[in-house]
């Protein structure tokens, strides 16, 4: 196939094999959807010249710019089947060569859409274990080149692939669990998920559908109307009295504290009914819910990192969080797979040792960031405040003692920021690494060294100056951040992580055993 | 000021400073052409637009494109790669190759002018999931991404 004109245009890859050239077509046409606007566009352009012969004139000119570019697109486009990775090579001005070594190749999968279908093509995507999907996309190939490439790329990736798949078989016994929760512990739980959520929940439905609704809900002076009606009125609230406007106030806390615990429990109850979580071949099993009950399987080997969270409140009891970070996706709302959540730590700590993160024992110490770390914070917000406290005083009458109260901003942060100094820890041993942060909510993130897929150093201006740093750890699913340290304890930090995360390949780690 | 070329840095290809230069020039080339036209329009005094426009243009196409060469760095070792970038956001990033899923050489009309490259590696991590490595030369760029595939397929079996 290939001439002097491709070799020419493909410094890059000479080789490679082309997509179908019918799968223009279904692209094209599955494209026209987004053609609708640039097409009313240009009708739009072309009405002043009053001709109704350009309307059609147009409408094809823009369905040829599109095939002509999807034509170029497809001209640039090349795949290539190598020894030992899948490379493509596109794009038209700006080209970009991606290579898929076949190790790191976790799924082959085939696409096809009816029209596509119906001409006997398909789209191939290769699936990486990279962090966003769509690693490699040939749209498309004839089902019979799909089969092929599905086939080789299974021959092609050595033992790894062998391995997926085999334990199926010992899955519906049911095992004793790991941790379950009985009808009393869901309560519990519930009372601590105190929540306001439904005001919220009500004044948004209000607003939306405040048409339908046979009054006036925000208008308050009607309220004050209805009340005076039924013969309530500021002059008679003020007319009963101390102790009945404090039985009155009581009351009406009373019941917001009813209708939040209240909430808690029916939506704790909900979603955590019957709560059990199985160590089964396949991973840890989690089944819960009350009306829609959820069946969720996390395979052990998958796990990146665990995050155990607690409150200042429920600490008193020793209620804890275990969760697990990896790329699969628990819910909507929850992105980590919650492994138990209300739990005391000796009943976490089985559970996260099953999952291959390790109790950190008395040996490990846990480091406090630099104090200076968080001075600059204070500064910058002294120096923000500044600008309005001077403006104040040279365009006002006030004088800058009066504006100077301004200042009183920074004790509320200043006690912020002192938290949050107070309960940061970081800790390294010989084989995690451990950052705990937060006082309202207290997260202990632990991470085996393994896990981790890269590491930076990264400094701002200021911290530059006052030779600072902080770690980010790439985690798969997660993110784990060391801050305030010294720059040459950061850098022996990493250099000690990446002794043990380089010795180990991804697809070793990753491996059902 | 300190250790901004660290001896175990290999420094980007010198021409790097020319395709920034000629990307910032390029980029920033409608605001000079919009300061030009409020000054011809003569809405404020002459040059309060022209002049600030045209300085700052200077700045980030000349001055700043060799600034950023300075910064950057990288090292290639036999199972990591190094990553060295920024002064006032300085980033120091290594990437085990062990961790690489992808590796991406990117090629645009004026790196291709210039016979340069982008290689680009992507892990599975959330933070840092692409490090991209500007101005190599493309040769070096390729030769890199088979050293990077060739220690994967080691690894792996």
């Amino acid at each position: 196939m290939s001439d002097k004109a491709t070799t020419e245009m493909d410094a890059i890859a000479p080789e490679g094999e082309r997509l179908n050239i019918a799968g223009l077509f279904v692209g094209f046409v599955s494209g026209l959807p987004q053609l609708a606007f640039p097409v009313l566009a240009a009708i739009f352009g072309v009405r002043e010249a009053k001709n109704p012969v350009l309307i059609p004139i147009v409408i094809l000119a823009v369905l040829f710019f599109s095939l002509f570019f999807r034509w170029l697109a497809w001209m640039r486009f090349r795949y290539h089947i190598g020894e030992h990775d899948i490379r493509v090579e596109k794009g038209i001005l700006s080209r970009t060569a991606r290579s898929i070594p076949y190790e790191r190749i976790q799924d082959v999968s085939i696409e096809q859409k009816p029209l596509a279908r119906m001409m006997g093509l398909g789209e191939v995507k290769f699936e990486t274990g990279g962090g966003e999907g769509d690693d490699a996309k040939l749209s498309f190939v004839s089902m019979a080149e799909a089969e092929r490439l599905r086939e080789v790329v299974k021959a092609r990736k050595s033992g790894a692939a062998i391995a997926i798949g085999i334990e199926e078989a010992v899955e519906h016994s049911d095992a004793p669990p790991v941790f379950a929760m009985d009808g009393k512990r869901v309560l519990i739980f519930g009372l601590y998920s105190f929540s306001l959520v439904i005001f919220a929940v009500l004044g948004g439905v209000a607003q939306q559908f405040d048409f339908l609704l046979p009054f006036e809900i925000w208008d308050f002076k009607h309220w004050i109307g209805v009340a005076e009606d039924r013969g309530v009125s500021v002059d008679n609230l003020n007319g009963i009295g101390w102790t009945a406007r404090i039985i009155l106030a009581l009351i009406a806390l009373g019941s917001l504290v009813f209708i939040g615990l209240a909430t808690g429990v029916v939506r704790t109850v909900l979603r955590e009914h019957g709560f059990r979580l199985e160590r089964t071949a396949k991973g840890f099993r989690r089944r819960r819910g009350l009306l829609t009950l959820t069946d969720v399987v996390m395979p052990a080997h998958r796990v990146q990192a665990a995050v155990i969270q607690t409150g200042p409140i429920r600490k008193r009891r020793g209620w804890h969080s275990l969760k697990f970070v990896s790329l699969a996706q628990d819910s909507k709302e929850e992105s980590n797979f919650v492994a138990a959540p209300f739990a005391t730590l000796g009943e976490i700590w089985p559970i996260a040792e099953a999952a291959g993160v390790e109790v950190p024992d008395a040996k490990v110490v846990f480091r406090k960031g630099e104090g200076r770390w968080w001075t600059p914070y204070m500064l910058f917000a002294a120096l923000i405040l500044s600008g309005p406290v001077i403006g104040l005083a040279v365009f006002t009458d006030t004088t800058i003692v009066q504006t100077a109260n301004i200042f009183w901003l920074l004790v509320p942060l200043a006690f912020l920021l002192w938290f949050n100094r107070r309960n940061y820890r970081d800790a390294l041993d010989g084989g995690q690494v451990y950052v705990r942060e937060g006082w309202w909510r207290q997260r202990l993130t632990i991470a085996p060294q393994v896990k981790v897929q890269t590491v930076e150093i990264a400094q701002g201006p200021i911290s530059r100056r006052q030779g600072l740093a902080s770690l980010n750890f790439g985690i798969a699913g997660g993110t784990l951040e060391m801050i305030a340290l010294p720059l040459a304890t950061a850098h022996a930090i990493r250099d000690a992580v990446m002794e043990k995360v380089a010795a180990v390949d991804y697809s070793a780690i990753n491996r059902s055993h | 000021m300190t250790d901004e070329a660290a001896p175990e840095l290999t420094q980007l290809n010198p021409a790097y400073v020319t395709t920034t230069r000629i990307a910032s020039a390029l980029g920033l080339l409608p605001f000079v052409i919009g300061a030009g036209v409020l000054e011809f329009a003569q809405v404020m005094p002459a040059g309060t637009f022209l002049v600030p426009v045209v300085i700052f243009y200077a700045f980030m196409a000349f001055v700043v494109p060799a600034r950023k060469y300075r910064h950057w760095g990288y090292a290639m070792g036999t199972d990591r790669l190094r990553v060295v970038r920024g002064y006032m956001f300085y980033r120091d990033t290594v990437v085990p190759f062990g961790r690489i899923q992808h590796i991406d050489v990117d090629q645009g009309p004026i790196d291709r002018r210039y016979g340069l490259a982008t290689l680009t590696v992507h892990t599975a991590g959330n933070h840092n999931s692409t490090v991209a490595l500007p101005g190599l030369l493309h040769a070096d760029a390729l030769a890199m991404r088979e050293a990077i595939r060739g220690a994967i397929r080691q690894d792996a079996i």
